[in-house]
């Protein structure tokens, strides 16, 4: 078997992950997790607040303004999924950098955005 | 698994987020040491599928709920350093667009899900790779084996910061038994989703999971010919 090369096996990852979200997640579970159910069953919610965040246009993955729940809840976690990707792209880009990378050849400065 | 806020007190979640910080500032500085070009797109797939399978909650008991943490899968698959990043990559993303877990509580939710998932839960890996054949199927099992593990660490976490500063009048020995009975169901969860994550890359591109590193040539994907002529494929 051929290998995948790296651009398709990134390609295939990030489509894995939006099937992932707009597919599986709509038919997650709804109940709550382990946390948040100990929480209720015990009243360790009892002085619990409102994320300052709670109003946001994403908030409770869900997108406001669009009605349907499943697409909802789909286009959130495609929001959520691009801006993952990005940070962690961007954060790990912008460390590699500033410090050169490590490969050992002096002056191979990454330029991280050609290499995919 | 994530705190909202109001759940911990300020001291103790000022704490998590100095014990967060400088645990990142920590991965910052080894990531950088260890970065090669695929790493940052790598880095990102990583955050975008522990986001995406951090959304698919699935049952565990009547009317409760797991899902993945995602520490232990990271560290294998990118590396500790890189791995504890990515997962606050998430919680970060979660926490400012999907108010899901308090800023508040960003601190304790880092330390319990990305600090105890990608380097205790990777230090369980290594201890359990130790005892296993060194084959693909031995990282596999030993990923899986971490990452419940982990997640019965981060219930145990949880428990020591609401001992420490929780605001609610329940017992510790309460808290402590409801939150580790439910999270060894939610681990069995986790060590499915991970060993099943690893076995696809492994299958795949086995040269991209930092875990395996170490494999016999035959087993990593770096074959002598292969790992000159194939390196930037």
């Amino acid at each position: 078997m051929r290998r995948l090369t790296f651009g398709a096996f990134l390609t295939a990852g990030l489509l894995v992950c939006l099937a992932l979200v707009f597919f599986v997640s709509p038919r997650a579970s709804g109940s709550p997790d382990g946390l948040s159910k100990v929480a209720i069953d015990k009243g360790l919610d009892a002085h619990e607040r409102p994320s300052a965040m709670a109003d946001g246009p994403t908030a409770g993955y869900a997108v406001e303004g669009v009605d349907h729940e499943g697409l909802s809840t789909g286009l959130a976690g495609a929001i959520g999924v691009a801006a993952t990707f990005a940070l962690g792209f961007g954060l790990l880009a912008v460390l590699r950098r500033r410090t050169g990378g490590t490969d050992g050849r002096t002056g191979a400065v990454a330029h991280p955005a050609a290499e995919i | 698994m994530h705190i909202p806020d109001g759940f911990i007190d300020a001291p103790v979640s000022v704490g998590a987020g100095v014990v967060a910080a400088g645990g990142l500032a920590v991965s910052l500085r080894r990531a950088s040491g260890s970065l090669e070009d695929r790493g940052a797109p790598l880095a990102g797939l990583v955050a975008a599928f522990v986001f995406a399978v951090q959304m698919l909650n699935f049952p565990v008991a009547s009317g409760t709920s797991g899902h993945l943490l995602g520490g232990v899968l990271a560290a294998v698959l990118v590396g500790p350093w890189v791995g504890s990043l990515c997962v606050s990559v998430v919680l970060v993303v979660q926490a400012l667009l999907f108010a899901d877990g308090g800023l508040s509580a960003l601190g304790l939710n880092i330390v319990n899900m990305a600090l105890v998932g990608a380097f205790v839960g990777y230090g369980a890996f290594l201890l359990v790779r130790l005892v296993l054949p060194r084959t693909p199927a031995g990282v596999t099992a030993a990923s899986a084996v971490a990452a419940g593990v982990s997640v019965v660490l981060a219930s145990l976490v949880f428990t020591a910061e609401y001992a420490s500063g929780g605001t609610a009048g329940a017992s510790v020995g309460t808290v402590a038994a409801a939150m580790i009975s439910v999270h060894v169901l939610i681990g069995i969860g986790e060590g499915v989703i991970t060993g099943l994550t690893v076995a696809a890359v492994l299958a795949v591109r086995p040269d991209l999971v930092y875990g395996a590193r170490g494999l016999a040539p035959r087993f990593s994907g770096l074959a002598p010919v292969a790992a000159t002529s194939g390196e930037r494929g």
